[in-house]
């Protein structure tokens, strides 16, 4: 019960800030997805620069456990395909759709109605796709510091100074 | 068009960073939002078929009810509903600008659009295991290798999508 509680508290932090940042229109995900508008990619990168600083150091300190998601290169490549082509037509991903409807898109409610029957349509497919892409180079939950076998900082750090030197290119573009 | 209520990206990324620590640090979880969608289903079907539902293994793998993630997902249209009025941004809307310019006001035809990407980015999203929050967010700054593919895959798929719709010229 208490877990459900956080659960809204988060969201509700999570849904002001990105209404805030404006991340959540429409105008905004495709000007990304057309390479004009760097705002949804700014603060994707940010978040997770931020994050992975935080969650690494609760990780190193005992204090929380790193949750992967395993990486089946035929899931997740096909899968993030779809998604991709579905997110470029609907204009929300499941997270902004929830956002854009709290701010007044009506539009977005056709996209989470959609996003509840297509939900329902791959729990049927999920037995053929279990057998088939879901087996398809399956390597378990791997992160890039493992891959690579360097300590995690050895890759933050560089990630982070990466981030920032685009950050820099950003601005100076405009974009 | 100056938008001076709202924050930059930058600053909002970083504060949501922050969220997103605390989450992992006080409750142990990680920002995610497409399996919502499978367990609102679920329990929509269950209304109809219950022992169907009961049966079926993605049901048994991602049992309907309400649990962390779905009050996080009801969070984020409170959130945004509250951060919208209380900066005078609130706007009912039934075609975004950007559709408007390039395909005419027509309520309808965006509903349609909305819906079939909806069902489309869902599937994708399920059988890649995440969205841009469970892989993009979570998945990247947990640096798993999942995560950074999937987040190529998503902007590869949806550049594709984008630039077919708003392709120069033709169509109105």
């Amino acid at each position: 019960m208490i877990n459900l509680a956080y659960g809204l508290i988060t969201g509700i932090l999570f849904g002001f800030i990105m209404q805030r940042g404006r991340v959540i229109r429409y105008d905004k995900q495709i000007g990304a997805l057309l390479l004009k508008d760097m705002t949804i990619l700014k603060f994707m990168l940010s978040h997770i620069v931020v994050a992975m600083v935080g969650i690494y150091l609760l990780n190193d300190l005992g204090m929380a456990k790193l949750s992967l998601k395993p990486t089946i290169v035929g899931g997740v490549v096909a899968g993030g395909l779809i998604f991709g082509i579905g997110w470029g037509i609907l204009g929300y991903c499941p997270g902004t759709a929830m956002g854009a409807l709290g701010e007044g898109r009506l539009d977005a409610l056709w996209g989470i109605a959609g996003m509840i029957v297509g939900a329902g349509i791959y729990a049927e497919a999920f037995p053929y796709m279990r057998k088939t892409l879901l087996t398809w180079g399956d390597y378990g939950k791997i992160t890039i510091p493992q891959v690579l076998g360097l300590n995690h900082w050895l890759v933050i750090i560089p990630f982070a100074l990466l981030v920032l030197i685009l950050f820099y290119w950003f601005e100076k573009k405009g974009l | 068009m100056k938008d001076d209520k709202s924050w930059s990206p930058y600053l909002a990324g970083a504060l949501s960073g922050i969220v997103a620590i605390g989450s992992v640090w006080f409750v142990g979880k990680f920002f995610g939002a497409s399996t919502t969608f499978v367990r609102a289903a679920g329990l929509i079907e269950k209304i109809f078929s219950p022992e169907r539902v009961s049966q079926m293994p993605y049901f048994i793998k991602e049992v309907p009810m309400v649990d962390w993630q779905m009050m996080f997902v009801t969070g984020i249209a409170l959130g945004s509903f509250i951060a919208a009025v209380t900066s005078g941004s609130f706007q009912v809307r039934a075609v975004p600008k950007t559709w408007e310019e390039r395909f005419g006001p027509d309520v309808k035809k965006r509903a349609i659009a909305a819906f079939i990407g909806g069902i489309v980015a869902i599937f994708g999203a399920r059988l890649a295991d995440g969205c841009p929050s469970g892989h993009g967010l979570a998945g990247a700054s947990q640096l798993a290798v999942s995560g950074y593919i999937a987040l190529a895959c998503f902007f590869i798929g949806g550049m594709i999508s984008a630039k077919l719709l708003y392709k120069e010229g033709e169509r109105k």
